[in-house]
């Protein structure tokens, strides 16, 4: 850990009677990130984020913003702002003093909160609404009311809790965008709360795993996504199948588990001790499926990274089809294959025989 | 099919109609003999001397005497201002009073919610008379809240404030009054408050200290006016009974405290003077109607900017 990240999360601890949700997090957060906090419900990652608000005081540990202790301090002292799940937007209040609220309570002249929340109307483009109550926006538009009001105060650090939660899929897809765009226009650090793991990629610079209040790993989008630490790592965050296997070999350039259906080869060596048992994870996307046996692509024996099996089930997604290959164990493999073309001849289809293949760059070898 | 429609819709009728009918014979048909009255003259009982029908042509001679009296003479005025008056100051006690409770009822852990609110109810099993008895027995010289207030001193302030005539003598005075109606109406004014701040969404306060609000201005900015129609359906529930409260003011209430509502007893049945009886019930149910419309006008607008 660096001494002198923007944001430090140390040891941090929440106690619920006899419930921890917080588990002993420490992070260190850059200035000017875009941290993701990803978990499903419960994990812990909302209470860590209230933490940081001043909404919940940690059981221990201690939290600094800036090299600034945020102990004690409410959360109307804390020189950060949040926005909230579904926005808690003031109803009765309009579009323009909702964003003015934050201005007022600093006792700004009028001229320069009047200025400031021009600013912010424009940012999220919005000077069109600025007279109208909450209620009379859609969802999209809530959405930018609240960014626009937690962003009026220039916060040192901007808390996202499920930003785009309220938000139907299409919108959702475009407001990602749109929203790191603003942050990253107005170059505000960020940390936001999410379980949604699409939702994370698209928008974070680093993403924590969150799981039963610890944090599992910490990286960048597609390190998480290639080089899951964990089995529940690797489960929760994509499509993936995991096999259970025993490390037969291990050498320094190469190592092979054997699994039920089919032994891995392993471009890299693993640090473990021969016959442990391991789980070996592999992205649906990086595995070949075809009518012939075909040899696994890469330098593997011929023998290994290969398997046959039967279609159970095929999931068509308009850009690519899940087959569900059913091996000689019975456990499924899902295999995933990019549509290219519109229309294949003779394409695999239901109860037909199939062999799937993969290099040996795509498994990734668990030991825990 | 249609038979069932048709059946359909008689139950519906059947459903809004008996509230309706059940008002059109008691309370909208002897409001009409009420107005009926007040616009006769004493022994005149018979509709033909208000309505005749001669040659083709209706005509309506009311005989609006009555009201000219009620308008004009003092002691009339002097009662309904008085009643608003006190009406008015129980409808502001019972919200300061109210406010704080309700507001505290609504925000306790919810397991010991319902028997917050079951205290507020618990008055309701008995008697309203009964209760209004009990303030007499507290307030007469002896009594144990007497007692206490004259051996406090606090008895000098209150007479000085002009709501007791002298230290000493709290029965029948405007502070028995004002104490009992407070007393009575305090529910009136908990109930709709408390189902209106405890549906609030917390996280807007949260919104509010996260920009910078204290819990004060959050209060006061967030909180308050969030509740108003609960501020104001309350009050309603409060102030109309309380204009045309009868029985406070007659057990409690003394010769300083002259309201519409024991005028109205007198007039019907110590004067045995109808017509102008009628004409003040007349009177007051505009007095009432006043507010009333202007509560049901707010409502309207809020529920279409709701939709």
């Amino acid at each position: 850990m660096t001494a002198g990240a923007f944001l430090q999360i140390r040891d941090v601890v929440k106690d619920f009677g006899g419930h921890r949700a917080v588990n002993n997090v420490s992070l260190d957060i850059q200035k000017g990130e875009i941290f993701a906090l990803l978990g499903s419900s419960g994990c812990g990652k909302t209470t860590l984020l209230r933490m940081l608000g001043g909404f919940e005081t940690p059981t221990s540990g201690s939290i600094l913003l800036d090299g600034r202790d945020l102990a004690g301090l409410p959360p109307y002292e804390r020189p950060l702002n949040m926005m909230f799940q579904s926005y808690a937007l003031f109803p009765h209040l309009s579009v323009w003093e909702n964003i003015a609220f934050g201005l007022k309570r600093d006792k700004l002249p009028a001229a320069q909160v009047a200025e400031r929340v021009d600013a912010m109307l424009k940012l999220v483009q919005l000077g069109k609404f600025a007279q109208r109550k909450p209620h009379q926006l859609s969802g999209g538009q809530q959405q930018r009311v609240a960014l626009a009001r937690s962003l009026a105060k220039k916060p040192q650090l901007l808390l996202l809790d499920e930003p785009l939660g309220a938000l139907d899929k299409k919108l959702r897809e475009e407001t990602q965008i749109e929203l790191v765009n603003i942050i990253e226009e107005v170059g505000v650090t960020c940390v936001m709360v999410t379980h949604d793991q699409e939702e994370a990629m698209t928008m974070a610079s680093r993403i924590a795993v969150m799981s039963e209040g610890r944090l599992l790993q910490v990286g960048p989008p597609g390190e998480i996504y290639e080089t899951p630490a964990t089995r529940f790592v690797a489960d929760f965050i994509g499509n993936v199948n995991l096999m259970d296997g025993r490390l037969t070999v291990d050498e320094p350039d190469h190592a092979q588990v054997g699994c039920a259906d089919c032994t891995h080869h392993v471009g890299h060596g693993i640090t473990g001790t021969e016959g442990m048992p391991v789980t070996v994870a592999l992205r649906p996307e990086k595995i070949r499926i075809g009518r012939e046996a075909i040899a696994a692509p890469g330098d593997a024996p011929p023998q290994f990274n290969r398997v046959r099996g039967t279609i159970k089930d095929m999931s068509y997604f308009g850009s690519y089809t899940v087959y569900h290959l059913q091996l000689a164990s019975g456990q499924i493999l899902k295999v995933s294959t990019s549509n290219a073309e519109r229309h294949r001849e003779h394409p695999l289809t239901w109860g037909e025989e199939a062999w799937a293949s993969w290099s040996p760059t795509s498994p990734v070898v668990l030991t825990q | 099919m249609s038979a069932v429609r048709s059946n359909r819709a008689l139950g519906k009728f059947a459903v809004i109609g008996v509230p309706y009918v059940w008002l059109l014979i008691f309370f909208l048909l002897p409001f009409l003999i009420i107005v009926k009255i007040s616009v006769s003259e004493m022994g005149a009982v018979s509709v033909n001397d208000l309505i005749t029908y001669k040659d083709g042509v209706l005509s309506l001679s009311p005989r609006l005497g009555n009201y000219a009296t009620v308008v004009r003479d003092e002691l009339y005025f002097d009662t309904y201002l008085s009643s608003l008056k006190y009406a008015a100051v129980t409808t502001v006690l019972c919200l300061v009073i109210g406010y704080p409770f309700a507001y505290f009822m609504a925000r306790a852990r919810a397991t010991v919610q319902p028997a917050l609110l079951m205290l507020v109810m618990l008055p309701f099993w008995t008697s309203f008379l009964l209760r209004v008895y009990a303030w007499k027995g507290l307030l007469t010289e002896h009594g144990w809240l007497f007692d206490l207030i004259t051996a406090s001193g606090l008895d000098r302030p209150l007479a000085a404030a002009n709501l007791i005539p002298a230290p000493g003598q709290l029965m029948n005075t405007p502070f028995s009054l004002v104490l009992g109606m407070t007393y009575m109406y305090l529910p009136f004014m908990i109930l709709p408050l408390y189902s209106n701040l405890s549906k609030m969404d917390l996280r807007l306060l949260e919104a509010a200290s996260d920009l910078g609000a204290t819990a004060w201005v959050a209060f006061w900015k967030i909180t308050v006016p969030l509740s108003k129609a609960g501020i104001i359906a309350g009050s309603m529930l409060v102030f109309i009974p309380c204009v045309g409260e009868y029985v406070v003011p007659e057990l409690l209430g003394g010769p300083q405290t002259q309201m519409i509502g024991r005028t109205l007893w007198d007039e019907f049945f110590s004067n045995n003077d109808w017509p102008i009886a009628s004409t003040v019930a007349v009177v007051m149910i505009l007095l009432i109607i006043v507010p009333l419309a202007l509560f049901n006008k707010y409502q309207a607008e809020a529920t279409e900017a709701r939709s």
